[in-house]
């Protein structure tokens, strides 16, 4: 069937802000999808309220809208745009929900907008708890009994009747938010309790639960004719009970025969086809691990995490395809891209084995409960390839960047084995290490199995691995013992281990033998990593697009070819707090630049949620961990000209010296300049020569050293570790006694690099990308944080532009912006943050790389930073492309970048800000105002204020002053204050009318009775600064969050959102970021 | 142990050996299905070939006799990347290891699978030696090795003597090529009676049975050698009992009456092939196994048409015969392994045999 010519105009709605449950992989959807209507020549209008997303590109849509996803705004923008069609299901449960609200009220349908690619009664039917039981009782597929509650009582009868334990599903929620397993009456009327309150629909699905069966998934396609068939299969090695976003996951299945695999993929094609899901769809099982019994768990009649995964997995472009399906093509008319001979109706096969594992978010949140279950925790993923799965599970772990780079990597030999099975019990992020240590004791497979259900397919594979660790160990004490590395070392052995993919540095360390000499074995035995295509049909046809990943142990299909020079382009891992999408973006946009410059790109990356990961979007994609070892292995193959490091974050940074050693040049700026803005003493030299203020600091290695300095600075001091990203390990001190904490928690992590201490310096925070061509600088703008030093700039609300700092204050920053960028000879990208202090501005931090605000300041700005620096990496003169050198005029527009957190998702996470960054994605207001810009910004933040207009007020004594003002608004805006007793007081001091009310251990009713009353809109909450955070302070915060009330840890921010709720304008004007003009542009063609 | 792989151009890959350590001589053909290795190993359409898995890990959950397609295995040889050391399944009893040794099939693990498949798919389908023995000159096997047929294969896989599956609705009659069991049970599930006739079964036993339908079956080799059966076929197509044919069948019926088939340069096999029924222009996932194909323009329009293509590559993959109650098709719809999409052809038969003529 051809495309359905009356479709010409297509509204996309992308997902909004990264939380957990909904991460990159619906950018790497939409802008797949967009492509692909773009390719037919429809025009796309798409909507999103992320700006880190390349889908936001007008490169990508037609017209770009950065708005707040909401209703309100949707109409709008239909109502401004007038597109034909919606395609509602690319933009996650976000973009679905409000589809589904806008065809619900009939605003759709007046507006002449269809509903492309699955209809609203499909999508009703697959996501309505009780339209999708029925249709399953329909078509005779099991769903374990089940029955939607809309109370509480109705939940404990239900419960009672079919038994404990239950698992509860609030209705609309994504990432399982609110859901849980109840196994009695009181976990019972907790977790539905929240459950209700957290449901759009104020509704719990209370299941039998099924935890400890195979959670099996599948990816299935139909097209309109009804021609349907799977993409993938997916089996989770943790059971049913842990959230498959935080299971570890293996594609295809491993343990199931082919009549389990059919009898589930034949299902998977009858719910799909009784749906009538138009496009993907993601059907997750349970699987009785013991008979052929299974049920039906859900259904996402979308792209999802699954499906990012499932394309990544096979090298079919579901999302794609899913675009051309809702234009009215058939599976039999879209070509296979990979192939260019098959076509999309061909079933992917694979010949290989691929494991994803989630990247959890516990080394930010190191005081909240590890343990997983049903409600998601990770923040992003990794995902390997190998032709074994020992293989593709060593590759993941070393993926994920977490000091974890074996099954060794974490220490439990200090537990009993009582200890160590009460562990396997509870699974958290560290279960494979703990069942390694179990099966080094001995603990037998079938013990362990029926501990944590993992299938014992999988617990050999474990115990392939530790023996090989112990076999490494064995030839380890011969050496230790003189024998030469060639004899303890044995070809067989090294082989062995090389094909299950013990990096170099795990074999050295294990048999003493130094990693060079490893490297030197391995050459003179000859083993070397291969690497392998995927390409969608098991080598069955000629592949043409070059998607490899390495296996030790056959034949090299990776070929460089061709004349044009060859860059390295190096992504920046799996999205983690800290190392968002940004720089995925950024990765992106480098490699099209270096594209158009006409080089040959190749990109390594290991996230498959990522459009960086696309087989299309550079030359060659290798899928492989960003460690030096397996980046070399791919240097060895393709020989590049350069690398470029400035785009992946601090992932790529790390691998600077690695490249260098390697013999490949690093693109842009050099080396030794990375390393001068990384290395304290060599940062403090420059400073000093260009006269360059910075707080006072230094560099320690212990706790005494730290106190000591700290003694010399004055309290409160900045404690970090050098060399990480986000703030990790980031705090301020007050005392002696946080200083001894922190460092303590610091060192937890093996440290090569020292730490640092700095003097705290309260003032304005402001932030400036710029790029550097070796003599001039161009700044696209100034940003400024709303929230004062101390809350990490990834946390803070950002305004660009700035406009609450002097004429001179702007001359220092681009002074100093520019001597920084000359000593450092940046080319390329550098970021700087300073702190404004009066007339006093100092440099708090300078990195060499393009920083998670580039995406945001490119596309308010109009000016297309990394094109521009990928360019001047290139040679180019900023000159030469157009722009005077220099700060750049302020744009038309005002732009908020308003961070987003998930803290509801991480239970025992405590929220208040700090140096540490804690927030996962951002969301940006932009306008003709600051005050429309700011009001977009807290709305697209989902903060929808007021409601009940009640809030409760608790600061330190030292903020008290500061605060009556800000009261002062709010009470104004109506709100009716609760307070503490000392801040109630010094409120009703001023004039404020403040309610007292006691205190969390006092009698009811107290402050935890009115968060949980429900009629709270907001909590204004100053913690303490330092380690000891109020026991109090944190379990108000907590269950504020999970109750789903807004919580501000900072008088500033406070007063940005009275400031955008005083704002009474009714409506808020859209902006087309894709006409946003740059202004310097204009002149130089004018010129 | 070591053993190797030695192809007919003299590429020589070395591995482990598994299951018997005898020699053997056989064409080499690639399977992409990722599950139903031992659907796979007990497909008789494989009597005289030696089968790669394209899916590296096998063995996973072990054997489940059940699932077996036929008594034994038939392959010459196995080859696989890597074995399961243990099998994890409810139902397994046994592991492929052993499985592989009781039957003294020979094989061979730890090649480069993708690498040997690439081979076959560049040079086209190609004979080759499974050894334990290390030839120091390759070449000297060479000529043995190309002088290799697939040859009587049918005979060797087909039953050896007639036998009835009781059934209480209709009497079909099914004509053992190499069968695969679920064809008769295809058909035993929808209660029919089906006798099994061995391949060399003249064509006036059965329909002096006066069976309600006939089924030919899949099996393996050449279908142009098979000029015998072929004879007695041309008779079952002029009687008026409605024909149903599957893989081997097809070509057989194609061949009987005038039109004729042809070697693909490596075959289809695996559980991922779309195929295009163009009577409705659905498209399905089939289970495939087959080396031959019809030719498409060596059809009668008087006397077939083409009822199915292969959506990525043409080639035929059914047909309906004009003024018959026969149709055939090249791919598998009992699956096992594979997608269970077309077994609503069976239905389809059902209907048929209802029709009075």
């Amino acid at each position: 069937m051809p495309r359905n010519p009356e479709i010409k105009k297509v509204l996309v709605i992308g997902s909004g802000p990264i939380i957990i449950g909904q991460a990159a992989e619906f950018d790497y959807a939409g802008t797949q999808a967009c492509r692909s209507l773009k390719e037919e020549g429809i025009q796309v209008v798409l909507l999103n309220s992320n700006p880190a997303t390349i889908m936001t590109d007008k490169d990508i849509a037609d017209q770009v809208y950065i708005e707040p996803l909401t209703a309100q705004i949707v109409e709008q923008l239909i109502l401004k745009e007038r597109p034909d069609s919606l395609l509602p299901t690319l933009g996650g449960q976000a973009g679905l929900n409000l589809a589904m609200e806008l065809a619900e009220s009939g605003f759709l349908e007046k507006n002449h907008v269809r509903l492309i690619g699955t209809t609203a009664s499909t999508i009703k039917r697959a996501e309505d708890r009780l339209a999708f039981k029925e249709a399953m009782e329909k078509i005779g597929e099991p769903v374990a009994p089940s029955r939607v509650v809309e109370n509480i009582a109705d939940g404990i009868a239900f419960t009672n009747a079919i038994g404990y334990p239950v698992v509860l599903r609030p209705a609309y929620t994504l990432g399982g938010s609110g859901g849980g397993i109840a196994r009695n009456q009181e976990e019972l009327e907790e977790i539905l309790g929240n459950g209700l309150r957290l449901s759009r629909v104020g509704q719990v699905l209370v299941e039998r639960c099924i935890a400890g069966w195979k959670e099996i998934e599948y990816e299935v396609m139909r097209d309109s004719a009804g021609n349907v068939i799977t993409v993938c299969n997916m089996e989770n090695v943790d059971p049913v009970g842990i959230h498959t976003g935080d299971s570890i996951v293996v594609a295809p299945s491993q343990t199931l025969g082919d009549k389990e695999y059919q009898m589930l993929r034949t299902s998977a094609l009858n719910i799909i086809c009784e749906l009538g899901i138009t496009g993907g769809c993601n059907v997750q099982y349970a699987l009785h691990p013991n008979s052929f019994e299974y049920c039906v768990i859900e259904v996402n009649p979308r792209v999802s995490r699954s499906s990012a995964l499932a394309s990544k997995a096979t090298g079919y472009p579901i999302a794609k395809v899913a675009a051309k399906i809702a234009l009215g093509y058939t599976l039999d008319e879209i070509k296979n891209g990979v192939t260019q001979k098959t076509y999309a109706s061909f079933e992917p096969v694979l010949d290989y084995c691929v494991v994803k594992m989630p990247r959890l978010p516990f080394d930010k949140f190191i005081h909240a409960k590890r343990v997983l279950g049903t409600q998601m925790k990770a923040t992003g993923e990794v995902m390997s390839i190998c032709t074994n799965f020992e293989g593709a599970l060593m590759k993941a772990i070393r993926s994920l960047e977490q000091h974890v780079d074996s099954l060794m990597s974490y220490d439990f030999t200090g537990f009993t084995d009582d200890e160590l099975e009460i562990m396997l019990d509870k699974l958290d992020d560290r279960r494979i290490w703990v069942i390694a240590e179990a099966l080094r004791r001995g603990m037998t497979y079938d013990r362990i199995h029926e501990i944590t259900q993992i299938d014992i397919w999988f617990i050999h594979k474990l115990e392939v691995l530790v023996r090989m660790e112990e076999r490494l160990r064995r030839a380890g004490e011969k050496a230790l013992l003189g024998e030469t590395a060639e004899k303890a070392l044995t070809q067989e052995v090294l082989e062995k281990a090389k094909g299950m993919e013990f990096p170099d540095s795990v074999i050295a360390r294990l048999t003493h033998i130094p990693q060079e000499k490893i490297k030197a074995l391995r050459a003179r035995y000859g083993i070397q990593a291969a690497f392998k295509m995927v390409d969608t049909c098991a080598a069955e046809f000629i592949a043409q697009t070059p998607y490899y990943y390495s296996v030790y142990g056959g034949e090299n299909e990776a070929k460089g070819s061709g004349h044009r020079k060859k860059v390295l382009v190096l992504g920046s891992g799996p999205i983690r707090i800290g190392q968002g999408i940004e720089f995925d973006f950024c990765s992106v946009h480098s490699t099209w630049a270096f594209c158009r410059e006409g080089f040959e790109t190749i990109i390594v990356n290991n996230n498959p949620e990522t459009v960086s990961t696309d087989f299309d979007i550079a030359d060659r994609l290798y899928f492989e961990p960003l460690t030096p070892e397996d980046v070399e292995n791919i240097v060895d193959v393709e020989k590049p000209d350069g690398a470029v490091v400035q785009f992946g974050g601090q992932t790529a940074i790390k691998l600077t010296k690695a490249l260098i050693k390697m013999g490949v040049p690093i693109l842009g700026t050099a080396a030794e300049d990375v390393d001068a803005a990384e290395d304290r003493e060599r940062f403090d030299q420059i400073l000093e020569q260009c006269h360059i203020p910075r707080p006072a600091g230094t560099t320690v290695y212990t706790a005494q050293e730290a106190k000591e300095a700290a003694a010399k600075l004055g309290y409160p001091v900045l404690v970090r570790p050098s060399y990480v990203l986000g703030g990790q390990g980031m705090q301020i001190a007050i005392n002696d006694q946080d200083i001894d904490q922190f460092i303590g928690i610091i060192n937890q992590i093996a440290q090569e690099h020292p730490i640092l201490v700095d003097k705290y310096i309260m003032g304005k925070e402001l932030e400036i990308d710029a790029i550097c061509d070796g003599e001039d600088i161009l700044i696209p703008g100034i940003m400024e944080h709303i929230e004062r030093t101390g809350v990490h700039s990834g946390d803070s609300i950002s305004v660009y532009p700035a406009n609450n700092i002097t004429e001179s204050n702007v001359e220092t920053m681009v002074d100093y912006t520019r001597k920084l960028a000359k000593a450092l000879h940046v080319k390329g990208m550098i970021n700087i943050q300073f702190i404004v202090e009066g007339e006093n501005v100092y440099i708090i931090e300078v990195n060499p790389r393009a920083s998670r605000t580039v995406p945001y300041i490119s596309k308010v700005t109009g000016i297309p930073i990394v094109p521009l620096a990928t360019q001047i990496i290139c040679g180019k003169r900023i000159s030469e492309l157009g722009y005077t050198p220099g700060l750049q005029p302020k744009g038309e527009y005002w732009a908020i970048k308003m961070p987003v957190f998930s803290f509801e998702k991480i239970r025992g996470a405590d929220i208040n800000l700090g140096p540490e960054m804690k927030s996962t994605g951002e969301c940006l207001g932009i306008g003709k105002t600051f005050h429309e810009a700011l009001r977009k910004a807290f709305q697209g933040a989902g903060i929808k204020l007021p409601k009940y207009k009640n809030m409760i007020i608790t600061v330190r004594d030292q903020d008290k002053e500061e605060l009556i003002p800000i009261a002062r608004r709010f009470a104004a805006l109506g709100y009716k204050i609760f307070a503490t007793r000392g801040t109630a007081k010094a409120l009703n001091g001023a004039g404020v009318k403040a309610i007292p009310v006691r205190k969390l251990e006092q009698e009811s009713p107290n402050l935890l009775d009115l968060v949980l009353g429900h009629e709270i809109d907001l909590i204004i909450d100053i913690p303490r600064q330092g380690a000891e955070h109020s026991h109090d302070g944190f379990i108000i915060r907590r269950n504020a969050i999970e109750t789903g009330v807004n919580v501000l840890t900072s008088l500033d921010t406070a007063k940005a959102l009275a400031t955008s709720m005083e704002n009474k304008a009714k409506s808020l004007t859209l902006v087309d970021i894709a006409t946003v003009k740059v202004r310097n542009q204009d002149r130089a063609s004018l010129s | 142990m070591k053993a190797y792989l030695i192809l007919e151009d003299g590429t020589v890959f070395t591995g482990s050996s598994i299951g018997s350590e005898r020699e053997v001589i056989s064409e080499i053909v690639f399977n992409t299905s990722m599950t139903g290795y031992l659907e796979v190993l007990t497909d008789p359409s494989y009597a005289g070939q030696a089968v790669v898995m394209t899916y590296p890990l096998i063995g996973n959950y072990g054997i489940c006799q059940e699932d077996m397609e036929s008594p034994a295995p038939w392959p010459e040889g196995y080859i696989v990347r890597e074995l399961s050391q243990i099998p994890s399944n409810f139902r397994s009893q046994d592991t492929i290891q052993h499985f592989l040794k009781q039957y003294d099939i020979p094989g061979i693990c730890g090649i480069d699978t993708r690498a040997l498949t690439k081979r076959l798919r560049e040079s086209g389908t190609m004979n080759g030696m499974i050894t334990t023995k290390q030839y120091e000159d390759v070449s000297k096997v060479i000529s043995r090795i190309q002088a290799y047929q697939v040859k009587g294969v049918v005979n060797r896989t087909s039953t050896k003597e007639k036998y009835v599956i009781p059934g209480s609705g209709k009497r079909v009659a099914l004509l053992d090529l190499g069968a695969k069991r679920n064809i008769a049970r295809s058909l035993q599930e929808r209660g029919c009676q089906v006798t099994v006739y061995p391949a060399a079964t003249k064509a006036e036993e059965i329909m002096s049975a006066e069976p309600d339908g006939i089924m030919l079956s899949n099996g393996p080799g050449d279908p142009a050698e098979n000029v015998e059966i072929i004879r007695e076929i041309r008779k079952l197509y002029q009687s008026e009992i409605p024909i149903f044919a599957i893989c081997l069948g097809h070509q057989l019926m194609a061949l009987a009456t005038g039109a004729s088939t042809y070697k693909l340069k490596y075959g289809h096999r695996g559980g991922n092939h779309p195929v295009k029924d163009l009577e409705t222009g659905k498209v399905y996932i089939s289970s495939q196994n087959h080396g031959y194909a019809v030719d498409g323009r060596s059809l009668d329009p008087d006397v077939a048409a083409p009822a199915f293509v292969n959506v990525n590559d043409g080639t035929n993959e059914g047909l309906s015969y004009i003024g018959k109650r026969i149709f055939t098709v090249q791919f598998h719809p009992e699956a096992c392994p594979g997608p269970r999409d077309s077994g609503y052809l069976f239905d389809r038969f059902m209907k048929m045999m209802e029709v009075n003529h």
